[in-house]
């Protein structure tokens, strides 16, 4: 019997500051042992305990593909104890992870469709997880737009890539910030869900909206969403919620009889319409 | 059935020593709690029950997962020492059949086929449960109403009676029959009297509770049902219920340092704490005491329920009843909740 509550051993290769408020490093690991590489198989939107040991364990979305051989990437916001101690670590420090854990978007849906990704602040993880995977396997999917804004252009992640992707053109990108003094923006200015109603494509059967930010912005972004005429069935969420165990065992993450853990932490917006709104 | 005269009994827990560690309700100031048996230390049988369920012989308030070392001379920073799961055979002596079927509900979390709990697991497979028939139901049981009985045989691998001078017991499992051989026990034909018994024993409890139609109402409807205000009103949060529930099985993971020596462990937690929820954002989806007592109802008496197509997370012993500082009972609660006319079917 695996046990389920063992990390694998990584080792820090790279660690980069995303944001001007340096709240924001993304964490590139390589694994000590590369038979646990294969082991962690994962798809895009999933995501797995960083596990430090003498700290405890925090759930983090990964933010690398599944298509990026060698390391996996993890982006994380200092909040707490572990989250603290991480950004106090060094390159080649060795630490856990576990998992693969939780569903990933559902790719075999997916394909085949026209994407429209929306996306707010520090979520944007687990949606460079799913741009690189779809830029990868391009010809797969139908047009792909995406959506991402944060409070001021040095809060938004992977700035590089951003830049990359837009001018390479495979994708439609509509960047966005709150407010910014800088006079040589180029891009959006204004809140994700105004600019959603703005530059989403319209709805058909074949459009799929992925969206993941904070719950405010989720909350606006809804009745945007409606009204451009997306069905519920064609909006994809990512949920958080405290997780310990990150397996579906301990208890804490419910909503109704689904654990956001194990049973997510994506779900359709059909699917949250029949659990109690909690 | 075999006949067991209580000075054989007593022999044969001895005998039992040398192949099995014994749990078993024993005195601890007021109350009776299960604990491992000392050398010599009979299990305490002539009580109504313990006032904390037994699930701790399986699922100990805290356990250690695993160690570890955080010394800088370490070389093998990339290792840890698993605990835990070198379990030795043992028999929990006098365990009710509330207790015992409530293995049966909680295995179906621990014992899942996605992720198989190897600490759960491992406990639970060495572990055989000698019941203990009520002959005395106390007034906050309702086993009967939710698939039990005072003589109920699930989870079960013994069951045993007391019958003036001697005991009576019935094995249920291979289990049972290897514990019988190891103990001594003579084997021998006796006439069935569990039946006569058991009627007269569940005749003795008065509150009966219907619990199917809370599985014909949606669980969003039973969710926004105007009475959970009521029924939280008095609610201290205290957390005894949980606490004391064989079926609760909530647990919290934290790290623990003494010098350079980790470990990492497992401790029972409680819905009814509002850190159970809280994220590192500060956000809480359950921020009121309303919202956790309903969890815990709605978990036990709805979600597990629909997650299992299977009865409620409850077998009727009755002690979140008994102790509840506040009188929250259970039993009310499920009532209301069967009142409830539901919108959605």
């Amino acid at each position: 019997m695996e046990n389920p509550y063992l990390p694998y051993f990584v080792r820090i290769e790279e660690i980069i500051t995303e944001t001007e408020d340096n709240n924001l490093k993304t964490f590139k690991f390589v694994f000590l042992d590369p038979e646990d590489e294969e082991k962690f198989a994962y798809s895009a939107g999933q995501f797995a305990e960083l596990s430090i040991m003498g700290k405890g364990e925090i759930p983090i979305g990964i933010a690398s593909s599944p298509t990026e051989k060698g390391f996996i990437k993890f982006t994380v916001n200092k909040t707490g104890l572990v989250t603290s101690h991480l950004h106090n670590m060094q390159v080649g420090d060795v630490m856990g992870i576990r998992g693969p854990l939780g569903n990933s978007y559902p790719w075999d849906v997916l394909e085949g469709k026209n994407i429209v990704i929306i996306g707010g602040g520090f979520a944007f993880t687990t949606l460079r997880s799913s741009i690189v995977y779809m830029l990868e396997n391009r010809d797969k999917f139908g047009e792909i737009n995406v959506i991402y804004g944060a409070r001021s252009p040095g809060l938004l992640l992977y700035q590089d890539e951003l830049k990359k992707w837009e001018a390479e053109g495979d994708i439609k990108m509509h960047i966005t910030v709150d407010g910014t003094d800088d006079p040589d923006w180029k891009y959006n200015i204004g809140f994700v869900p105004a600019v959603a109603e703005e530059k989403a494509p319209p709805a058909d059967e074949n459009t799929y909206a992925i969206v993941c930010g904070p719950p405010i912005m989720i909350r606006f972004t809804q009745p945007v969403l409606d009204k451009l005429g997306y069905r519920h069935d064609n909006i994809i969420n990512s949920l958080e919620k405290r997780m310990k165990c990150g397996i579906g065992i301990c208890g804490r993450c419910n909503i109704g009889e689904k654990y956001v853990c194990k049973d997510g932490p994506v779900f359709s917006l059909e699917d949250l319409n029949q659990l109690p709104f909690e | 059935m075999i006949k067991i005269q209580k000075q054989a009994w007593a022999e044969g827990l001895v005998k039992l020593r040398s192949d099995y560690e014994l749990f078993g309700p024993v005195a601890d100031k007021d109350a009776h709690e299960f604990k491992l048996l000392e050398q010599d230390q009979l299990p305490v049988l002539d009580i109504p029950n313990t006032r904390l369920s037994a699930k701790k012989t399986v699922f100990p308030q805290s356990q250690v997962m695993f160690s570890f070392s955080l010394a800088a001379s370490n070389e093998d920073q990339s290792s840890v020492k698993v605990e835990g799961l070198d379990v030795k055979p043992r028999a929990v002596v006098g365990i009710r059949p509330c207790d015992a079927a409530s293995f049966l509900l909680v295995k179906r979390n621990f014992d899942n086929p996605e992720y198989p709990d190897p600490y759960w697991i491992s406990a639970y497979g060495q572990t055989t449960l000698i019941g203990f028939a009520c002959d005395q139901p106390q007034q906050t049981c309702f086993c009967t109403s939710v698939g039990s009985s005072p003589y109920g045989e699930d989870g079960l691998d013994l069951l045993v009676a007391e019958d003036e001078d001697h005991y009576l017991a019935k094995s249920l499992t291979e289990k049972g029959d290897r514990l019988i051989e190891a103990a001594g026990w003579e084997t021998g034909a006796e006439d069935a009297i569990f039946d006569e018994r058991k009627d007269a024993a569940e005749a003795k409890i008065s509150k009966k509770v219907a619990t199917d139609r809370i599985k014909s109402c949606s669980a969003q409807d039973l969710f926004g049902a105007s009475f959970w205000e009521e029924v939280a009103f008095p609610c201290l949060n205290c957390g005894t219920c949980t606490f004391v529930c064989p079926t609760c099985w909530c647990f919290d993971i934290q790290d623990e340092v003494k010098g350079t020596a980790g470990k990492r462990m497992r401790n029972w937690d409680s819905c009814m704490f509002p850190l159970f929820t809280l994220e590192g954002s500060g956000h809480n989806p359950r921020p009121s005491k309303e919202q956790r007592v309903r969890q815990r109802f709605m978990h036990k008496l709805k979600y597990y329920p629909d997650k299992y197509e299977s009865d409620v997370q409850c077998v009727g012993c009755g002690r979140c009843i008994q102790l509840c500082p506040v009188n929250i009972d259970i039993r009310n609660v499920c009532d209301r909740m069967t009142q409830h006319l539901c919108i959605t079917i």
